[in-house]
C-alpha cells in the first residue's frame, strides 16, 4: 500500500501539488471553484492550449517549434481581414490553408533540409512577424460587421452550456490523442523522438514525420486564430507576440521531454491548464498581475526538476 | 596518384583560401552587405555612421559574447534579455535611495546572480537550459514589471546619461568596452584553461568529465558571465537612454542568437569563436542600419532577418557537408 502510494506519488507528484494549490486557493478565494470561473478559465486556456496540441506532436519528435506565436498573430489578422472581405467562410478554409503552409514550409526546413529547429523556427518568428505587418500596414483590423455574422460562435458560442472553444479545444485534444496512441503516424512520432536512428534503421521515414508533426502545428495554430479573431473580433499586430513562451511551458509542465519520445496530449492538457488555472487563482487572490509569471517560472523548474529526478531515481545529476 | 598530389600543391594556397573563407563566411558576408549599403546610399559609407553602427551593435555585441561561451559550452541562455532589464531597473532606481554608482554595482551583482541561478539550476538538476532559461525569461520578466510597478523609471539626475558620452574618434565608449569585452574573452577562449574547457565541455562532456573536468562547475561559472555580461548591456542602455522600461531587451534574446549563429558558431557545442561572433553582431548592427538608412519599412527589416537566419543555416549545411567530403 506505501510503496503504491509512493509510487504514484513520484509518477504523478505535479498533479498531486496541483490539487493542493487549488484545495489553497479555494480556501482563500470563494469564488475560485465555482462552475463560472471554471468554464472562464478553460475558455482562456483553450486558444493556447489547441495551439500546445499542436506544438506537443513537434516536441515528441525532438524539435520546437518557436514560430507558433508570431503565426498566430498572422492567421488571426488574416482571418478577421478576409471575414471583412470575403466572408466568414472563405476566410476560415484560407486561414488553415496558410497556416497548413507555414507549418509545412517550417516542416521542410526541419525535416528535410535538416535545418536547426530552434534557429529556423526563431527565424520564422521574426519573418512571420514582417509578414504580419506588411500585410496589415500596421494598423490593426477589426471585423465590420460584428453584430451579424456567425463567426462569432467559434469564440463566444455555446453548446450544451459550455463554451464552444473549449469543446473545440478538447475535441481536438481527444483526436490528437486517439492519433497518437492509436495509429502508425502516432508510433512513428514517439519512434523518431525515442531513437531517430533506430527508427530509420526500422524503416520509418523521420523525414516525413517531422515534415506532418509541423504541419499539425500549423493547422492547430490556424485553429486558435480562428478562435482568437472570433472572440476578439479583431486582430492587433501583437496578439499573439510571447504565445510560443505560454505554449511551450503548457507542454513542458505536462512532463512531455523537450528531447522527444516521451510525453502525451493529456500531458499537456493538464500542463496548459495548470498555467490558467494558476494565473487565475494569484489573480483571484489579488496578486498583482506579474506576479504569475515569476510563479511560472517556480512551477516549471519545480516541475521539470521533480519529473526529472523521479525518472533518474535521485534528485540531483 | 603522383599526378592528383602535384595538383592538389599546385592549387594548394588557393584551395587554403577557399577553405579560410569558407569557414568564415560571415566575413564575405559582411563585406558583400557593406558594399551593397554603400552602393544603395550615400550616407552609409561616412565615419559618423559607422561609428553609429559600431555603438548599435555594441548592445546586442556585449550579449552575444556571453551567449557564445554558453553556446559553445552546447548550451543556452534565453534569458539574458530579461537580466538585462532587470539590471538597467536596478541601476535608475535604485539611485535615489544610495547613489549612483552604488546602484550600478547592484544592477551588475543582480545580472550575475541570475546568471549563477541559472548555472546552478543546469550543472545541479541535469535539466536542459532550454528549459531552466524559458523559465526565467517568463520569471525574471515578471519581477522587473513587479519592481518597476509596470512604469518606465526614469533616471533622477540627467548626467547619469553623460558617463558613456566618451569618444575615441567616431567610436564610442559603448562600442569600445564591447570590442574590449569580445577580446578579453576571445583571449580567454584560446589562451586559458577555461577556455579549452569550454571547447571540451561542448564537444563531448562525458569525455571532459572522465577527463577530470568539473563540469558542473564550469557551466555555473560560464552562465554567470553570461549573465553579468547582460547587466553590463542593461546599465549601458540605462546610461544611454536615461529611462527604464520594464520591456527593455524584449526579444532581443532573440537577435543576439541570430548573431551569435550567424557567426557560425554551433547550438550543439564544441564549435566557435568570438571572432566569429563580432562577425555575425557586426552584421547583424549593419543590416539593421542600412535598411532604415534607405528607409525601408519595418516589416522589411524582420523579413530580412529571418531570411538571412535560414540562408546562414543553409549555407553552413552546404558549406561543411563540401568540406567533410
Amino acid at each position: 500500500m506505501e510503496q503504491r502510494f509512493k509510487r504514484l506519488l513520484r509518477r504523478h507528484g505535479l498533479v498531486v501539488a496541483f490539487l493542493v494549490f487549488l484545495a489553497g486557493v479555494a480556501f482563500n478565494a470563494d469564488a475560485f471553484l465555482t462552475p463560472g470561473n471554471i468554464l472562464d478559465v478553460l475558455r482562456q486556456v483553450s486558444i493556447t492550449g489547441m495551439m500546445a496540441v499542436g506544438v506537443t506532436f513537434v516536441v515528441l519528435t525532438g524539435r520546437l517549434d518557436l514560430s507558433v506565436g508570431s503565426l498566430l498573430t498572422l492567421l488571426t489578422v488574416i482571418v478577421v481581414d478576409q471575414h471583412n472581405v470575403a466572408g466568414p467562410f472563405p476566410a476560415i478554409v484560407m486561414t488553415l490553408i496558410a497556416g497548413l503552409c507555414i507549418g509545412a514550409f517550417n516542416g521542410l526546413l526541419v525535416g528535410f533540409v535538416g535545418l536547426n529547429a530552434l534557429i529556423v523556427t526563431l527565424a520564422m518568428l521574426s519573418f512571420l512577424q514582417g509578414l504580419v505587418l506588411f500585410y496589415s500596414g500596421g494598423s490593426n483590423v477589426n471585423v465590420e460587421n460584428a453584430q451579424d455574422t456567425w463567426f462569432a460562435v467559434f469564440g463566444r458560442g455555446e453548446f450544451l452550456g459550455l463554451p464552444l472553444p473549449v469543446i473545440l479545444f478538447l475535441v481536438g485534444a481527444v483526436i490528437a490523442g486517439l492519433v497518437l496512441q492509436f495509429t502508425t503516424f502516432g508510433r512513428r512520432v514517439y519512434g523518431v523522438g525515442g531513437n531517430e536512428t533506430a527508427s530509420i534503421f526500422s524503416g520509418i521515414d523521420a523525414r516525413w514525420t517531422v515534415f506532418w508533426t509541423y504541419v499539425i502545428s500549423g493547422f492547430t495554430t490556424g485553429v486558435a486564430a480562428i478562435i482568437m479573431g472570433s472572440r476578439v473580433m479583431g486582430a492587433q499586430n501583437t496578439i499573439g507576440q510571447g504565445y510560443e513562451l505560454t505554449v511551450l511551458a503548457g507542454v513542458i509542465l505536462g512532463g512531455t521531454s523537450l528531447l522527444g519520445g516521451s510525453g502525451s496530449i493529456w500531458r499537456t492538457v493538464i500542463g496548459i491548464s495548470m498555467l490558467g488555472f494558476i494565473q487565475n487563482g494569484l489573480l483571484l487572490l489579488g496578486f498583482p498581475y506579474y506576479v504569475q509569471w515569476l510563479v511560472t517560472w517556480a512551477v516549471i523548474i519545480v516541475a521539470v526538476w521533480i519529473d526529472l529526478g523521479a525518472k533518474r531515481g535521485r534528485i540531483f545529476a | 596518384m603522383s599526378h592528383t598530389s602535384t595538383v592538389t600543391t599546385d592549387r594548394s594556397p588557393a584551395l587554403a583560401a577557399l577553405s579560410w573563407l569558407l569557414r568564415n563566411h560571415i566575413w564575405v558576408f559582411l563585406a558583400l552587405t557593406i558594399i551593397v549599403f554603400s552602393l544603395a546610399s550615400p550616407y552609409f559609407l561616412t565615419l559618423n555612421n559607422l561609428g553609429n553602427i559600431l555603438t548599435q551593435g555594441a548592445f546586442i555585441g556585449i550579449l552575444a559574447i556571453g551567449m557564445t561561451m554558453v553556446m559553445i559550452d552546447g548550451e543556452i541562455d534565453l534569458s539574458v534579455g530579461a537580466v538585462l532589464a532587470l539590471a538597467s531597473a536596478l541601476a535608475i532606481g535604485l539611485q535615489d535611495h544610495m547613489g549612483v554608482w552604488p546602484a550600478v554595482f547592484l544592477g551588475l551583482m543582480s545580472g550575475a546572480a541570475l546568471g549563477f541561478l541559472n548555472g546552478s539550476l543546469v550543472a545541479l538538476s541535469g535539466m536542459h537550459s532550454f528549459i531552466v532559461t524559458l523559465g526565467g525569461l517568463i520569471g525574471i520578466r515578471g519581477l522587473v514589471f513587479v519592481y518597476t510597478g509596470e512604469n518606465a523609471l526614469m533616471v533622477p539626475d540627467f548626467s547619469y546619461t553623460e558617463i558613456p558620452e566618451i569618444y575615441l574618434g567616431p567610436v564610442s565608449l559603448t562600442a569600445i568596452i564591447f570590442f574590449g569585452l569580445a577580446l578579453l574573452f576571445q583571449w580567454v577562449l584560446s589562451s586559458t584553461r577555461h577556455g579549452r574547457e569550454t571547447y571540451a565541455v561542448g564537444d563531448n562532456i562525458e569525455a571532459a568529465h572522465d577527463a577530470g573536468i568539473n563540469v558542473k562547475r564550469h557551466k555555473i561559472i560560464n552562465f554567470t558571465l553570461c549573465g553579468t555580461l547582460a547587466a553590463v548591456c542593461g546599465i549601458l542602455l540605462s546610461m544611454r537612454l536615461g529611462t527604464a522600461e520594464p520591456n527593455a531587451g524584449r526579444i532581443w534574446e532573440l537577435w543576439t542568437i541570430i548573431a551569435v549563429v550567424l557567426g557560425g558558431t554551433r547550438l550543439q557545442g564544441g564549435f566557435g569563436s568570438l571572432w566569429m561572433t563580432i562577425g555575425g553582431v557586426l552584421t547583424l548592427a549593419v543590416l539593421r542600419n542600412g535598411l532604415r538608412l534607405l528607409n525601408t519599412p519595418n516589416y522589411v527589416e524582420l523579413m530580412v532577418m529571418g531570411s538571412v537566419l535560414i540562408l546562414a543555416l543553409v549555407l553552413d549545411k552546404i558549406l561543411n557537408r563540401r568540406e567533410a567530403t
